[in-house]
């Protein structure tokens, strides 16, 4: 089964899919394990597995020092994958590798995604690598049977969503608003409209993301998409309150 | 003249450049495109640019011949563009009016910009005060702190200083951070990057912008000795946006060479240096928008850097300028601090002309070539900065104890205030 049809299989039992994040090496190698573990106790379907690299330059202040933080530890690439293997031989939720272009290349478009496929990972997020540069990922990722995922964003033209659209495969990751993560989006009829111009531009599963936090923001999705993205509000409940609210935080969005 | 936009390919120069961006600046970057494009297609564009830096800025700066070092080395004869002698002290504001003037076509009202030595985000500040924008500056932590007096004259100008403490709290974290204060504020602002780095069309309007220095010199050059070439043309490289002004007005002479100077900080052996294209010490990969040489580890992450000068420490290079190495039209050296320094003092000492940190890498390149050459060649080197205003630097690179003297005396007196 590929990932859309993985997508559409989870989503007969629910009406909104959940992706959650993690930074690899955030707080540690360990959290992470034990994030990973509650993430799977919550019933999430897909997680995201950010590798942390020196210049996230399309992160948020949160996410930003949690990847410095990460390599100041000494997190390696390898790290990053041993994790994602791990998770994947222990949990039924589908691993997305998320991370910047350089990471990539740097140990080979090719080899990167061949390790990716390797550790479970189902696809890629890299937000700044838009779907007309030309390194060899888009070939790679499909050689290896990994989906690449388009954004789409709130300042995109209609043409330009429907050039995304027909690169997409797997789902489409659609910005709730401007700004980088982890700031709060207000869900009101400017999403909605978002929404329904990223709808316009692709017939596959839609993941919102940008500023989710609460039960209510997931509510709002029902019907309009079918994944809903927390990334920001997990860490954070994490750093503030501890492993048991980011878990009750989980609970009350799954 | 030498085409930047002939050797252009959808973003590239060769493997180097393009636009990795998040999708959120597509839209934005395509319009910034399309009204750089119409700016320079449109002759009353640059005549408008060269008028304002005319009467603004002190252009056309003159050549001036160091008469007395080129003695002393006894080999080439030493010419300075003197870029020193521009508004703010640096070339930096020909790159900024020029973005200034692309602003009020645009119709944008707000100045983002990242600074690292604080030149840039002075320059920016400038523009901002002159064209009536609002600006916001964003500067690492640790820069700030070793660069207060630009921070001060930024704040004077009416900019907000925003301190970036991410990362290692140096330029490059300013750039991120620039960044994403513009995902979210394209609308009203213009994000003013200050090299020619980044993500396409900014290497290319940076250096359009910059070849001001290049068109004005080979002019000039062309008065002072007709039908003759420089012998080499030499700049230093930081981003490489003053390198790039030179270097446009004399890349199309076959006989000159082309010279950069890199931070060799305290030798390229470890990593205390900014050594990019010298001696092959960078490698290539992505990051901050585009493809170039960057020095970074096995895993793709960015290294720290060193130099004396704070304007040249950046990790990466003009994509133009790695271009320009690899078809091995452009020359890499990389002096070493305490070459700078020594430099620097003897072009104070026997010239009376004080040049920036920066500028002085061009000077230590200069002055180990001319000895080698005959008293017939000829050297063109940029002086891109001047080095009074960097006083706190150079006074602590120069390890003068009156000077250390008069700062603990001027802290004491205000602490007694408080």
């Amino acid at each position: 089964m590929n990932l859309e049809q993985h997508i559409r299989e989870r989503l007969k039992k629910k009406p909104v899919l959940v992706m959650s994040h993690l930074i690899c090496g955030y707080p540690s190698l360990d959290d992470n394990r034990q994030m990973l573990q509650i993430m799977h106790d919550a019933g999430v379907d897909l997680v995201e597995f950010q590798f942390p690299f020196s210049e996230p330059s399309a992160d948020g202040p949160v996410f930003t020092r949690a990847n410095q933080k990460a390599l100041d530890a000494g997190t390696r690439v390898a790290d990053c994958f041993e994790l994602m293997a791990w998770a994947s031989s222990k949990f039924s939720f589908m691993p997305v590798m998320m991370g910047y272009t350089n990471t990539v290349i740097q140990y080979g478009e090719d080899a990167f995604c061949q390790k990716i496929a390797a550790c479970g990972g189902r696809a890629l997020i890299i937000p700044d690598h838009p779907p007309e540069e030309d390194t060899q990922l888009l070939a790679a990722a499909k050689a290896h049977g990994l989906c690449v995922i388009m954004l789409m964003t709130p300042t995109n033209t209609d043409e330009r969503l429907h050039t995304l659209g027909t690169k997409a495969s797997g789902f489409v990751y659609g910005v709730a608003r401007r700004g980088v993560t982890g700031a709060k989006t207000a869900f009101d009829t400017g999403v909605a409209t978002c929404i329904d111009r990223y709808r316009h531009a692709t017939s596959l599963p839609l993941a919102i993301g940008f500023g989710i936090s609460s039960s209510d923001d997931v509510a709002f999705l029902k019907g309009r998409a079918e994944i809903a993205v927390v990334g920001t509000a997990f860490l954070t409940a994490w750093e503030t309150s501890g492993p048991d609210a980011a878990k009750q935080l989980l609970a009350a969005l799954t | 003249m030498w085409d930047i936009f002939a050797i252009e390919k959808n973003g590239y120069y060769g493997r180097y450049g393009g636009a990795y961006i998040p999708e959120i600046l597509h839209t934005t970057i395509e319009e910034l495109k399309s009204a750089f494009d119409q700016a320079r297609r449109d002759p009353e564009f640059w005549h408008a640019y060269e008028t304002l830096m005319g009467s603004y800025s002190c252009r056309p700066t003159p050549i001036t011949h160091l008469e007395n070092i080129s003695r002393d080395l006894g080999g080439a004869q030493i010419y300075l563009k003197r870029e020193d002698l521009n508004q703010t002290g640096a070339h930096k504001a020909n790159n900024v009016f020029g973005q200034g003037l692309l602003m009020q076509r645009m119709g944008k009202n707000r100045v983002i910009a990242e600074t690292g030595a604080g030149q840039h985000g002075v320059a920016s500040a400038t523009m901002a005060a002159r064209m009536g924008f609002k600006c916001t500056i964003y500067m690492g932590a640790d820069d700030v702190r070793r660069q207060r007096p630009n921070v001060f004259w930024m704040q004077q100008l009416g900019a907000e200083v925003i301190t970036v403490e991410d990362g290692t709290r140096t330029l490059k974290d300013a750039i991120n951070a620039a960044m994403r204060d513009w995902v979210g504020s394209m609308d009203h602002s213009h994000y003013v990057l200050g090299t020619a780095c980044g993500p396409h069309p900014y290497p290319q309007m940076v250096s359009y912008f910059q070849s001001i220095i290049g068109k004005e010199a080979r002019k000039q050059w062309e008065t002072m000795f007709p039908g003759e070439q420089p012998t080499a043309v030499i700049a230093c490289v930081g981003g490489g946006s003053n390198a790039m002004g030179l270097f446009q007005g004399f890349l199309d002479c076959d006989a000159c060479k082309i010279i950069g100077a890199e931070a060799g900080g305290r030798g390229l052996e470890g990593h205390a240096h900014a050594a990019r294209l010298a001696q092959h010490r960078g490698t290539e990969g992505i990051a901050h928008g585009y493809r170039t040489y960057f020095l970074q580890d096995e895993d793709g992450q960015m290294r720290d850097t060193h130099s004396v000068a704070a304007g040249l420490d950046y990790v990466g290079v003009s994509p133009i300028l790695s271009y320009l190495s690899d078809i091995g039209r452009l020359q890499s050296e990389a002096p070493t601090d305490v070459e700078v320094i020594a430099a620097l003092k003897k072009t104070i000492q026997r010239e009376g002309i004080i040049p920036a940190l920066e500028s002085s890498h061009a000077l230590a390149a200069a002055y180990r070539l001319a000895p080698t050459l005959p008293t017939s060649a000829r050297l063109l080197v940029s002086l891109s900065g001047r080095g009074d205003k960097d006083i706190f630097t150079i006074a602590d690179a120069l390890h003068d104890p009156a000077w250390e003297d008069f700062i603990t005396e001027t802290a004491e007196r205000y602490k007694k205030k408080r």
